[in-house]
């Protein structure tokens, strides 16, 4: 079998040559510098620096927080879609617009948009504090800023499905006698359910990364609320190269751990579609 | 009469459930969404116009907003070629390894942002594979424009090609081949034929791939250095004032860059409007001829 079925299309030399050309320039060869420094620690020192007391603390606010978020998301953003595809309210094509919301607005902005809100004397923050819930500056404003970040995922994978569903599948259950909720237990959620854990890996994914957002509401105590990225940036501020490209190389893995899963979830979902 | 009770109980909820449902979502989006849009707007505003004003037509305001731009002009069109060559060969040709060369596309997005930066210090910073040829020829690529774009190239990179691929698969390649049998040349049949089709799909991908470049933080702040007026961009240019608390300023640049974002939307939104449109228009047609 050949490589490449034949096609009178023209370009293909031209195309492939050049997107896998960039490709390497712009993704491979970067990411193989970044393997390769690692690399230059044996297995014992990059143990070391990797399981670093301080270190483990921040992958357990990263992961925590991101999977909290993820989790907020996952019941949200399921509630989200549900409203937008199955009722009709006035300025439902707005508020649909607006789901993407986080993923247009820089997380610099949205960073400093919630710190400032929920500080102890912000416009949410204040009542927050006189109830005693403290928000901004604490491992609570992270979850609240990687669920802001995170929103869409669950939304933008679920709305589709549910759109797709046929109603005599529900009218074929409820003829059968079975309630509305045993209807969405056994006939909906069942259907939507790999949209829905593509939403979540999705959200948790991109909320392991996630940096801009997090660190203007974090107050970055140590132990506490500091997150993995942010262990990255301050090993390179004290010119700890190697030490920063270790725990890159473990968000690495763990990342592409996760683009591996979502990308068995996306062909579980199609092939569920079908 | 009978009949159409029973077809409402089946197919929805009870009335109370739908609106406490939507009263729910809409309280939610309203505390998640639609505070924090406002808060940036009114923390920019309420010490009064003038003081927005004068906060961004400050040099170093300025200088970043221009830094911005240029960065954005760099990045897209490479990413927007890219992602034209990488979808005319995914799209329209059956070959080996196709689907190995899609999971890499969407490889950055997988990527967190301080990583990306990260790689490109690896690579030509002071102490990297290039540092010292590039400090020998008096390149400055680290804490310097051609870094910040670099960066800004890798976070926004799978955008383009992400949206073109499925776009151009579903498109298939008949009318290609139509214009080639015809006497078109390859460049003619692109022009002519393939680009007005994903005109609209690849101007969806540029406007995501710029709120993207323009918004960047994490990527832009590790390979930048934070140079007041020179290697700034606007998102970091807020990181510096809210740092000096200088909350007007900071809030002032931040209400450009939501302006964009709320930009992007309507666009995004009038793009998708339009396709919806134009795939209904297309059923229509179909059922009549």
């Amino acid at each position: 079998m050949k490589w490449k079925q034949s096609s009178v299309l023209p370009g293909f030399n031209l195309a492939l040559g050049y997107s896998v050309l960039y490709l390497s320039l712009i993704v491979l060869l970067p990411l193989a510098a970044l393997i390769s420094k690692s690399m230059g620690l044996d297995w014992a020192s990059f143990w070391a620096i990797v399981t670093e007391p301080r270190v483990v603390a921040s992958y357990k606010v990263t992961f925590g927080a991101s999977l909290i978020a993820a989790l907020i998301n996952l019941f949200v953003g399921l509630l989200i879609a549900w409203v937008l595809v199955r009722y009709s309210f006035p300025g439902k094509r707005f508020i649909d617009a607006l789901v993407d919301l986080p993923f247009a607005l820089p997380t610099a902005v949205a960073g400093i948009a919630l710190a400032t809100l929920y500080a102890p004397n912000g416009l949410l923050g204040a009542p927050l504090d006189r109830l005693g819930i403290k928000i901004a500056f604490t491992p609570a404003g992270i979850v609240l800023a990687l669920t802001f970040i995170t929103l869409p995922f669950v939304v933008r994978t679920v709305q589709p499905v549910l759109e797709d569903m046929e109603k005599e599948l529900e009218e074929a259950a409820s003829s059968l006698g079975a309630t509305r909720w045993q209807i969405f237990y056994r006939v909906i959620l069942p259907t939507i359910f790999p949209a829905l854990l593509t939403g979540f890996t999705l959200a948790f994914a991109r909320a392991i990364g996630e940096f801009g957002s997090v660190i203007f509401i974090a107050g970055n105590m140590p132990f506490k609320s500091e997150i993995t990225p942010l262990m990255i940036i301050s090993k390179l501020e004290q010119y700890d190269y190697l030490g920063a490209s270790a725990i890159a190389v473990v968000m690495l893995v763990v990342s592409f751990a996760l683009l591996l899963m979502i990308n068995g979830l996306q062909w579980w979902m199609t092939r569920h579609r079908r | 009469m009978a009949t159409q009770i029973a077809h409402k109980v089946v197919t929805t909820e009870a009335p109370w459930v739908r609106y406490t449902l939507t009263g729910l979502a809409l309280v939610l989006i309203s505390f998640m969404l639609i505070i924090p849009l406002f808060s940036v707007f009114f923390e920019a505003l309420h010490q009064g116009w003038g003081l927005y004003q004068a906060a961004l037509v400050e040099s170093d305001a300025l200088a970043a907003i221009q830094l911005t731009l240029i960065v954005a002009a760099i990045a897209l069109p490479l990413n927007l070629t890219f992602g034209v060559a990488a979808a005319w060969a995914i799209a329209k040709f059956e070959f080996k390894g196709k689907s190995l060369l899609i999971t890499l596309i969407d490889l950055p997005f997988a990527v967190s942002p301080v990583v990306a930066g990260l790689i490109y210090v690896l690579l030509f910073g002071a102490q990297g594979w290039w540092g010292e040829w590039l400090a020998e020829h008096n390149i400055k690529v680290i804490f310097a424009v051609p870094g910040i774009v670099l960066a800004t190239v890798f976070v926004t990179f799978p955008f383009v090609a992400r949206e073109l691929i499925p776009l151009m698969q579903a498109q298939g390649s008949d009318e290609e081949q139509a214009a080639l049998v015809l006497g078109a040349t390859g460049w003619q049949t692109f022009w002519y034929v393939t680009l007005p089709n994903i005109k609209w799909g690849l101007l969806y991908g540029v406007i995501l791939a710029n709120a993207r470049a323009m918004g960047e933080f994490g990527a832009v702040s590790v390979v930048s250095g934070h140079i007041r007026g020179m290697t700034n961009t606007v998102p970091l240019h807020v990181e510096i004032l809210y740092n000096e608390y200088n909350f007007v300023g900071a809030f002032a640049c931040a209400s450009i860059l939501a302006l964009l974002a709320l930009l992007t939307l309507a666009i995004k939104s009038y793009i998708e409007w339009r396709t919806e449109q134009q795939a209904i228009a297309d059923r229509r047609s179909a059922t009549q001829a």
